[in-house]
């Protein structure tokens, strides 16, 4: 028997976003970086699960609250897997 | 004056624009004269900046170095306290490091719903729920009896009251939990065991299988403890099961955690892993009464989780996972990895920091970092050309 349960609004789960095309490349020259050096997150991985078609390459805008600066955004790329 | 905040949206961190806003509020200013304090913030804050080829590596090891070698002195026994048995100290901190699988004491921290968590006759009742219930926590006798061929197990009636099951459901649960073909019967107090099988030696396989025997409750906790913290009641555990306990009608699936961080991973993801690293390491080095600034833990959180999966910092994990054959060579079991390297014929390109040190050459650090393209010739030369 598999029960459902509900992790959507867990305390450490974190807001996942999906970032478009224009605010990666924002993003990518800000920085002056390729998708590659990116850390990775798995396509498999729970957080993902809400988010709609997300394929390998995609570029996840993470929302966390720092210590050190209340809200800072954190960027993972998609990976097989 | 919002518009000017909003400005600085990006450049300066949310909560340096907050401590600004705050302290400006007490007093009155122009727009020209907090645009002058925005900038010197600025400016403040990208000269604390750590600047790039910085060795922040080592300064995070130093920084946790030196404060655990206090901490092996500092083991402190808690005899008789009415709280859960935790790892703690410099082990729980090496667990959390090399990102053990199996950790030693497992254990979680269930809130539960508001209509629930304030009556502590109900928690004793939620936890008791919890728990995993053997046939051998509800009984006060098991008997082998030689001349039936038989273990008869007496019941504790008000336990199996606590946990809301009748006997003829008790036996029920046991027909499906022991298995092998035995035989289960109510017999007046007794449940009566036989087994396919009639030598001594299965009799007593069979009476330590039916103590074990699963009843009721979430497996793997073996130990519920309600505890009050802040006007609300919360069940701590030894064991962690998190998918099986979130399921329970009462909690609060909000707020329960494990300190099982790959459990953590498996449920939530790497970013909630990355999380609970920081939080438990934190809860260790606080307990210990020490003082590691936030920003270490952080960096080292995010080193272990920056590949999508939980790396320990060990030799099968990032170090492990080095290109140069020298820098893993140097951590752990050099020999090893120095024929390995031979066999398989592996180059070294020398481009990081330990290989260099090895060679006695500079390292690509500070100084080091930058590489220059220097135009050879002098004025004259140039001159000369043009």
């Amino acid at each position: 028997m598999k029960k459902q349960i509900q992790i959507q609004d867990h305390v450490l789960l974190l807001k996942h976003k999906k970032l478009d095309d224009k605010a990666l490349e924002g993003l990518l020259n800000k920085y002056n970086i390729s998708p590659k050096q990116l850390p990775k997150v798995y396509k498999k991985d729970p957080a993902l699960r809400e988010i709609e078609d997300v394929k390998a390459g995609d570029i996840i805008e993470i929302e966390r609250d720092s210590p050190t600066a209340n809200k800072t955004k954190f960027y993972r790329v998609v990976v097989d897997g | 004056m919002d518009e000017i905040y909003k400005e600085y949206n990006g450049s300066i961190p949310e909560k340096l624009i907050g401590d600004v806003k705050k302290e400006v509020s007490k007093v009155k200013v122009t727009k020209v004269q907090l645009k002058e304090i925005l900038d010197r913030v600025k400016k403040e804050y990208e000269a604390a900046l750590i600047s790039p080829g910085e060795a922040i590596g080592i300064i995070t090891a130093e920084s946790f170095g030196e404060p655990a070698t206090q901490m092996t002195l500092n083991v402190k026994h808690f005899a008789g306290v009415a709280e859960m048995q935790v790892t703690s100290g410099l082990p729980r901190l090496i667990e959390i490091f090399d990102a053990s699988k199996s950790i030693k004491t497992p254990s979680m921290e269930v809130y539960l719903k508001p209509e629930y968590n304030k009556d502590p006759a109900k928690v004793r009742k939620i936890a008791s729920q919890i728990k995993e219930s053997t046939l051998g926590d509800i009984s006060t006798e098991f008997t082998i009896d030689i001349t039936t061929m038989n273990v008869k197990v007496v019941i504790d009636k008000t336990k199996l009251k606590d946990l809301g099951i009748t006997e003829d459901t008790l036996v029920k649960i046991l027909k499906e939990s022991i298995k092998g073909g035995v035989q289960v019967r109510l017999n007046k107090n007794e449940i009566v065991l036989k087994g396919k099988e009639s030598d001594l030696h299965e009799l007593y396989v069979l009476k330590e299988k039916a103590k074990a025997a699963f009843i009721k409750g979430v497996k793997e906790i073996s130990y519920v403890l309600p505890v009050k913290r802040d006007n609300e009641f919360i069940i701590l555990t030894s064991g962690s099961n998190l998918k099986e306990v979130m399921a329970v009608k009462e909690v609060d699936t909000r707020r329960t955690v494990t300190n099982d961080i790959h459990e953590i991973y498996s449920v939530f993801g790497v970013e909630a892993a990355r999380q609970s690293i920081i939080d438990e390491s934190t809860k260790v080095i606080q307990n210990q009464g020490l003082d590691i600034n936030i920003r270490h833990i952080m960096f080292i959180a995010d080193v272990m989780t920056s590949n999508g999966v939980i790396m320990g910092i060990t030799r099968s994990g990032i170090t492990g996972g080095k290109e140069s054959v020298l820098a893993r060579a140097s951590f752990e079991t050099p020999i090893k990895h120095i024929i390995g390297a031979a066999l398989r014929g592996e180059e070294d390109y020398l481009n990081s920091v330990v290989e260099n040190v090895i060679l006695n050459q500079p390292v690509p650090l500070g100084t080091g970092l930058p590489k220059l393209i220097i135009n050879s010739m002098n004025k004259k030369e140039k001159e000369k050309e043009k």
